[in-house]
């Protein structure tokens, strides 16, 4: 690829097709996996247009069971084989489970290292939708509790351009998170576009007055948020986490040590949660470093509500994040 | 575990200056011992401890002022959770845990006392102002916050240190002179007084003549270092007094008027080259004129080498000022918060006095009463006053 062509007009939707078809072009090992991602073309047609390019062999429409298609990937990747499952929502993938946790998650300690499951699961998560509480959970804070995977949350075209390969070379277990509002996310890509790193948290914006963390679909209102924050002379860094497991606090506690306030923005719950997990990890290693307390814009404590209004007044919108950092700034001067 | 922290001692007091540590590591104290000086606005006071227990750790040096509140040194307790080291005290410990639920009097007597000490609130500084402070070498009390009641922001240190830098303002505002911060403090009890307790004002001329002719006619029989001054039948008054009227007794508290059973007379004592004082006479209704006597010399000629205990600072119930004795015909006091009166004696002198259609020559003196008008009303006031007269006619009763 040419690295001085011009830059490419896609969508988020698009750019994880292209890192499907880059891995199913790579390594013959690869192969795909899921609920209607033939002959249907996956439910957010990410997978479009794959069946008829690479073959029944290698994009195989599986039956409703989570448990069933999760577990035979943990054992082609146990035999050799790099699968690509995926789970059409996170709400389902309570079903697998079982096969994630004590599998997936468990089988390189419990064996000695004997086994590596270089397997990587893709999800869909998040609300906004109207597809009521079933289909509309964030679970992606729940699954970076557990010790043995890695959980990213890709929520730029180049993160779901890149990630994926990056993901299939790694020999533990991976889930891929995609917040589907994020499909229909229009922009930009490098023509030669290409694997980036999964380690380290991005900062998207820079700022001096206060540090906004967040992740996957939340961050474009936050990036919102920062531009109005901007206009009343408020200047806001703004932290993209991208995996949630291994937490990158490196990156959050540089940026804190700069402007020592700090907003958490998370479509999960609180309780219990990523969010949580955030400022527990501030108190133990920069509690010196802070000069307000931190403050969390997360869902409201009720399953996704269907009613629209309802929904939106549930998840984390660009006032709520607006309030929260003016309240962090202004009432601690 | 006993936490021994910075005792409040007084609604004014913020921060402490640790003078000395009478105790070390592994010594055994007993409640009420004496077991640190510190230095406040108002002059060095003895501190005492209120638990029996061995000293665990010290963990504030001397020479440190630290905030009311702040940790000062752990002691292990006879039954205390001694989780920090069970094995040492384990067999000093077990026959004096059957000892400790029969100390019952003076544990209900601190436990009242105890709403003076969480009134003085902590200034709340950030984390991160706090350690700037501490890299730039400011003392943290030194630094306001932005507006009253927030909490101390690196902004606040920021801009002390910048006033420093500059050469204008010192970082440290507060003069290192005890009269000076005496001021400071006064300034802020009165200023806090004024601002938000509703006084109201009560006087009655007293007819004394009996009172001070059985106090002189007792001194009389007694050897000079054993007589009784003027104002000690008073003290003991106006104490009786308050019995009958509790509401006058106490302090006002989060919105509310919390009555103490105990009489603890602050006693006003002006301090050499300026300044006040108004420690307590613990227990005053149950004291004699002797005892009282005795306690009032002893706590003027402390006052004045400034030896004060905590305890006296931290637990009046209620103040009387005796200004007559400088020659004023009537006090109308400041409560000194969260108090909710102050009781003042005037001059004792001669006047013109009508009794039984004759205008006859009688030992007056005008006493007055100002009270907090939310914990109490200008009737109970009076029938304080005149409680405090009926008393004051049979001085026999006062012994």
């Amino acid at each position: 690829m040419n690295p001085l062509a011009p830059p490419i007009t896609t969508t988020y939707r698009d750019a994880m097709r292209m890192a499907l078809r880059e891995a199913l072009k790579r390594d013959p090992r690869v192969f795909l996996m899921g609920e209607d991602v033939g002959r249907y073309g996956g439910t957010y047609a990410v997978t479009r247009g794959l069946l008829d390019e690479f073959g029944e062999d290698r994009i195989r429409d599986t039956p409703l069971s989570e448990s069933v298609f999760v577990g035979a990937g943990i054992g082609a990747a146990m035999n050799g084989m790099l699968p690509i499952v995926e789970v059409m929502t996170c709400n389902f993938s309570l079903l697998a489970l079982d096969q994630i946790l004590n599998n997936a998650a468990t089988l390189r300690h419990m064996s000695g290292g004997q086994f590596s499951i270089p397997l990587v699961i893709r999800m869909a998560t998040g609300a906004g939708r109207q597809l009521a509480a079933q289909h509309s959970h964030s679970f992606e804070g729940w699954y970076a509790h557990i010790p043995g995977i890695k959980v990213l949350t890709p929520a730029t075209i180049e993160d779901a351009r890149g990630m994926l390969w990056t993901a299939l070379m790694d020999p533990d277990p991976v889930i891929i998170f995609e917040n589907a509002l994020l499909y229909n996310l229009e922009g930009n890509l490098a023509a030669d576009a290409g694997p980036v790193g999964i380690d380290r948290a991005i900062v998207r914006r820079t700022g001096d007055d206060l540090t906004l963390v967040t992740y996957g679909g939340s961050l474009h209102k936050t990036i919102q948020a920062a531009e109005r924050l901007a206009g009343q002379g408020i200047s806001s860094e703004v932290i993209d986490l991208r995996t949630l497991r291994p937490l990158d606090m490196e990156t959050v506690l540089e940026s804190l040590a700069k402007t020592h306030r700090m907003v958490i923005i998370d479509e999960g719950w609180k309780s219990g949660s990523l969010s949580a997990e955030i400022m527990a990890r501030v108190m133990e290693q920069a509690f010196y470093d802070l000069d307000a307390p931190i403050e969390r814009v997360c869902s409201v404590e009720v399953p996704i509500p269907y009613a629209r209004h309802l929904e939106q007044a549930a998840i984390p919108q660009v006032e709520t994040i607006l309030a929260a950092a003016l309240r962090t700034v202004k009432n601690h001067v | 575990m006993y936490e021994f922290r910075m005792p409040s001692l007084g609604a004014d007091m913020e921060a402490g200056t640790l003078v000395e540590w009478l105790i070390k590591t592994g010594d055994t104290v007993n409640r009420g011992q004496v077991v640190a000086v510190v230095e406040t606005q108002k002059g060095a006071v003895d501190v005492e401890i209120w638990e029996d227990g061995t000293v665990d750790k010290i963990v504030v040096e001397t020479g440190r002022k630290v905030p009311v509140g702040e940790l000062l040194a752990l002691l292990r307790t006879p039954n205390g959770a001694s989780s920090a080291a069970p094995e040492k005290s384990r067999e000093d410990t077990t026959p004096q845990s059957v000892q400790k639920p029969t100390i019952t009097n003076t544990e209900s007597l601190h436990s009242e006392a105890a709403p003076v000490a969480t009134l003085s609130v902590r200034q709340r500084v950030s984390p991160s102002a706090r350690k700037l402070a501490e890299e730039r070498g400011i003392d943290i009390a030194s630094v306001q916050p932005s507006e009253a009641g927030a909490a101390i922001s690196r902004a606040d240190v920021e801009r002390v240190a910048k006033m420093g830098a500059s050469g204008s303002v010192t970082a440290k505002p507060i003069p290192p002179d005890w009269h000076s911060q005496m001021r400071v403090a006064i300034a802020a009890a009165m200023s806090r007084s004024k601002r938000e307790i509703p006084h109201y004002y009560l006087a009655t001329d007293i007819d004394v003549t009996r009172v001070v002719s059985w106090i002189e006619s007792e001194n009389l029989k007694r050897s000079v270092s054993d007589r009784i001054l003027p104002v000690v039948p008073f003290m003991r008054a106006v104490s009786m007094a308050l019995n009958e009227v509790p509401e006058l007794n106490g302090f006002w508290i989060e919105g509310e008027s919390r009555p103490s059973s105990a009489v603890h007379l602050g006693m006003a004592i002006s301090m050499r080259g300026g300044g006040l004082v108004a420690p307590a006479i613990h227990d005053s209704d149950g004291k004699g004129i002797d005892q009282l006597m005795v306690d009032l010399r002893d706590l003027v000629t402390r006052v004045r080498s400034g030896r004060l205990r905590s305890s006296e600072m931290s637990d009046p119930t209620v103040t009387f000022t005796n200004l007559g004795e400088k020659g004023v015909e009537g006090v109308f006091g400041v409560i000194y918060p969260p108090q909710v009166a102050i009781i003042g004696l005037g001059k004792i002198s001669e006047r013109p006095w009508v009794e039984g259609g004759q205008v006859v020559v009688r030992k007056v003196a005008t006493i007055t009463l100002a009270a907090d008008h939310r914990a109490s009303d200008g009737h109970r006031g009076g029938l304080f006053l005149a409680a405090l007269d009926r008393l004051l006619q049979e001085p026999e009763g006062l012994r």
